[in-house]
């Protein structure tokens, strides 16, 4: 007996919808074992983690929050990796952007200046990161130098650039010290959409994102460029698409909406530059970009619940005494579970008994 | 080299036992999903025979040389190899039994040498030094010279093709697969071949012979089984048969005959090439060699050649996928083109159907609406502002499926999922449909199904009766010959001057897929004289 992969003459357009669920399924095994051998009670932990999150109007706030810049980053990354473009770096991206928008907010800090400070800053950092992320896609296309690999580099290039500012030129005098601007002005700062809560204005504009991307993908010719270059190279080339122009193009929106969600990060929620800005969304936004199948509205749902187990690994922290990292294990694993399953999508399984007794012929 | 010794001298063992065949198949089906791709198949090789399979594309000839070549299991049904039932575990199962295949697509080493790729082929533990002097002694011993050390990038397709028998042979094989061996053969190479096969019948082999070539079965084949639609057909002797009434059993009925519109007229110049030179794109690609002929509306003009001399350069070259520093070395319509993208040819009223069906000519895994969009973007109505209408889009699919004949599970599937046939009449017809004024079309016909074929034939000659200007490349010359009114042949990346399809006769053709010239002396006297 033997199990094999069978090719299916067409796409399942079912199990394009229930991979996904079937990969968290998996994972959601998988940790409870983790919980078990860590000694931790399984069923506690799994509330701690998906249910407890969910029943507080502060928690679900803040899971709206931590979707924000991961669905935004996932987006453009979906774009990329439609086009078959590997942008790995959207973290130095979104880090650029923090940046390239914080520089408005330290140069007009307490000069009063007007409404324009805060739109300003956004479209700096979305040039930015625009820019940030030409630079693998240039060499790509001029040289032929891995996307992967330069893309990713840069991520620690943005890193310890954001980390000399805040040390040096840019730190708050009144600061004892700390590695960090001073808060940003009233003008640079994302206004929150109900007084007193977390909930702020990126979270409108990733909605519209989101949108944005969903027509694009579906009703444009420069979205089916994207998706027929990554399919079907060859035919996209017979088609007149040229790969190169889409590499630089989904590579600077994908930079541009990185950094866009860096400075909304850091002129919203943190309020402030400062080192560790993010815990890692550019890179888990790539595991949004897949269990979200490429597609915006399933993005979407990928994003708010990878946010969850953020906070869901938060409050397992603090109630249970889990380590954070085990949040990191668990996306990690997620992302395994979705690439494996996604081979359904094309093949299914299949038992074969080659050495079964064959009927006596009729012959 | 012993075991090769013998093999030259004595005839293969099983030759005596004249009451069984050497392999049986009783029953034999192959199932995919819920479709019967071998249905019941009940077969019979003798020793010392040619057997043919004949059957149109899809009708289970792969499948069945497949099972009985241990590459796919069966899923009911007996395998009985001298006699004795077997169950094959893989294709080395079957080479030590004594069963050798020559593929249809060859697999070898473009930079590994003769010798290198044949030992990669090769089971067991012979030294290479051993393995190259039986290469070197079974190639002369057949009359299939080969260099083992020369690289394989080097060699013609003939030549690749020896690589493949010879070491099919050196495994001493009592019963050799042929999957459609002449496909990529000059005329005259095919006739070197047939002399070995006959070689090898002598010899007490048994060779079954995959074949859609009418002429060729009946000449060669002692017997033929014919397949249509996954069942046995019939078993005959080809040679009491006629082409026609095989072609019947392959069908199920008569193939609709091609007719050209009587009274075509050619008017201006629609498609120029003026010495065209291109450097290959590839490693291995070819060098277009000052490539000129003149195209008028109204006119089919085909090339020949074997596979490889340039066929696909000269493709990329007319459809702009490959562009030239100078504009006039392709002048489609009037205007020079050389230099513009293939989007701005199609603007120019030029259409392309590329060889490859899946990959090249359509994304595979999109719907059919997507790949009318695919060439259909440049110019029609499916795009407007950069949004695409999908109505419009669908709308070339229905029209192209209730012209063209295409059969297809659902009215928007993905390409992948037609059949060959089905795809090919949909590709042809989604240019077609766009009333072109320059078709450039490679392969229209390639392995497709005789029905299918006779649509796209009659498709293209209704084109250029309508006035359109059509280049057809193909391996195949009946197809030319029906067809085309001009014939030029592709060899080494030159093209040869077309000849009237009337004068082009299979020898002058072949000589030219050769490399040979036509007798230039004589045409030079004829010339001043």
């Amino acid at each position: 007996m033997q199990l094999v992969l069978e090719k299916r003459a067409e796409r399942s357009g079912t199990i394009a919808l229930v991979s996904p669920l079937i990969a968290v399924g998996l994972t959601i095994v998988t940790m409870v074992i983790l919980f078990a051998i860590l000694g931790k009670n399984p069923l506690l932990a799994l509330h701690a983690y998906f249910i407890a999150p969910l029943t507080d109007g502060y928690s679900l706030q803040e899971i709206a929050v931590k979707a924000t810049p991961l669905v935004m980053i996932a987006i453009g990354l979906s774009l990329c990796y439609l086009a078959n473009a590997w942008n790995i770096g959207a973290e130095g991206q979104f880090l650029i952007g923090a940046v390239a928008g914080s520089w408005i907010a330290v140069r007009t800090q307490g000069t009063d200046a007007g409404a324009w400070v805060l739109p300003a800053m956004l479209v700096l950092a979305a040039a930015a990161g625009a820019l940030y992320a030409l630079i693998p896609a240039i060499c790509k296309v001029k040289f032929g130098a891995s996307e992967i690999l330069t893309s990713l580099m840069l991520v620690y290039v943005a890193d310890l650039f954001l980390d000399y500012l805040v040390r040096g030129p840019w730190r708050d005098p009144h600061g004892f010290n700390f590695p960090t601007t001073a808060e940003f002005d009233p003008v640079a700062t994302v206004p929150l959409l109900i007084e007193g809560g977390r909930l702020h204005l990126g979270s409108i504009i990733v909605l519209l994102v989101v949108a944005a991307a969903a027509i694009l993908l579906g009703r444009t010719i420069k979205g089916f460029e994207i998706r027929v270059v990554g399919a079907a190279p060859r035919a996209a080339r017979f088609g007149g698409f040229k790969a190169d122009r889409l590499i630089i193009l989904t590579f600077a929106i994908s930079g541009a909406l990185a950094g866009l969600a860096g400075i909304i990060e850091v002129a919203g929620p943190i309020g402030h530059l400062q080192p560790g800005i993010s815990p890692g969304y550019g890179f888990t936004a790539i595991i949004v970009a897949f269990l979200g199948r490429l597609n915006p509205l399933g993005i979407l749902v990928a994003g708010l619940f990878l946010a969850l187990t953020f906070i869901g690994g938060e409050q397992a922290q603090i109630a249970m005494k889990i380590p954070l990292d085990v949040t990191k294990v668990f996306q990690g694993i997620l992302l395994f579970y979705v690439l494996a399953c996604d081979s359904l999508i094309l093949y299914r399984f299949k038992l074969v008994f080659p050495n079964r007794q064959v009927a006596r012929g009729a012959g | 080299m012993q075991a090769h010794l013998r093999m030259l001298d004595s005839t293969p063992d099983g030759l005596n036992s004249g009451e069984t065949p050497l392999l049986r198949t009783i029953g034999l089906t192959k199932r995919y999903g819920d479709f019967l791709a071998n249905d019941s198949i009940d077969i019979d090789i003798w020793p010392g025979e040619i057997h043919a399979v004949l059957g149109e594309n899809g009708a289970g000839k792969s499948t069945l040389v497949k099972a009985i070549y241990g590459l796919v299991q069966p899923s009911a049904g007996e395998i009985h190899w001298q006699g004795r039932p077997v169950v094959l575990s893989g294709p080395a199962d079957a080479r030590k039994r004594g069963i050798g295949m020559v593929f249809q697509h060859f697999s070898l080493f473009d930079n590994l040498t003769v010798a290198e790729n044949v030992a990669l082929g090769l089971d067991g533990n012979e030294s290479f030094k051993d393995m190259s002097a039986r290469l070197a002694l079974v190639s002369k011993a057949y009359g299939l010279p080969l260099d083992p050390r020369r690289e394989v990038w080097q060699l013609s397709v003939g030549e690749r093709q020896r690589i493949e028998i010879v070491r099919a042979l050196m495994q001493d094989p009592k019963f050799l697969i042929l999957d459609e061996p002449t496909a990529v053969l000059t005329p005259q190479e095919a006739d070197q071949l047939f002399i070995v096969l006959e070689r090898l019948k002598a010899e007490g082999r048994a060779i079954l012979y995959i074949s859609h070539k009418l002429e060729e079965v009946k000449r060669l084949c002692d017997t033929a089984t014919i397949l249509r639609g996954g069942r046995k057909v019939e078993t005959c002797n080809p040679r009491r048969e006629t082409a026609a009434s095989l072609a019947r059993m392959m069908v199920g009925g008569e193939i609709r005959e091609v007719k050209a519109a009587s009274g075509r007229t050619t008017t201006a110049p629609r498609l120029v090439v003026n010495d065209l030179s291109l450097a290959p794109g590839e490693a291995h690609g070819v060098r277009l060699d000052h490539i000129s002929f003149e195209l008028r509306g109204g006119e089919i003009l085909g090339i020949a050649g074997v596979a490889g001399n340039g066929q696909d350069e000269l493709f990329a070259a007319l459809s702009g996928e490959r562009l030239s520093k100078q504009p006039a070395t392709v002048v489609i319509e009037g205007t020079p083109a050389g230099h513009l993208s293939i989007t701005q040819r199609r603007r120019l009223g030029a259409a392309f159907v590329p060889e490859e069906r899946l990959g090249h000519a359509t994304a595979p895994r999109m719907k059919l609406s997507e790949n009318a969009l695919l060439t259909g973007h440049a110019a029609s109505g499916m795009v407007h502002r950069g949004f695409i209408n999908t109505a419009a889009a669908l709308k070339t699919v229905d029209i192209a499926t209730e012209t063209f004949d295409v059969r297809k599970a659902k009215r928007d599937p993905e390409a992948a999922s037609l059949s060959g046939g089905n795809l090919q009449k949909f590709i042809v017809g989604r240019e077609i449909l766009r009333n072109p004024a320059v078709l450039v079309v490679s392969q229209p016909t390639w392995g497709v199904d005789a029905g299918a074929a006779a649509v796209i034939r009659q498709a293209l000659l209704d084109l250029a009766a309508a006035g359109a200007a059509v280049l057809v490349t193909s391996q195949d010359l009946d197809e030319l010959a029906e067809i085309a009114d001009r014939i030029a042949v592709m060899f080494h990346g030159r093209l040869s001057a077309p000849l009237a399809t009337s004068e082009a006769t299979r020898e002058k053709i072949g000589l030219l897929m050769g490399g040979s010239s036509l007798e230039p002396q004589e045409a030079a006297y004829a010339a001043g004289a």
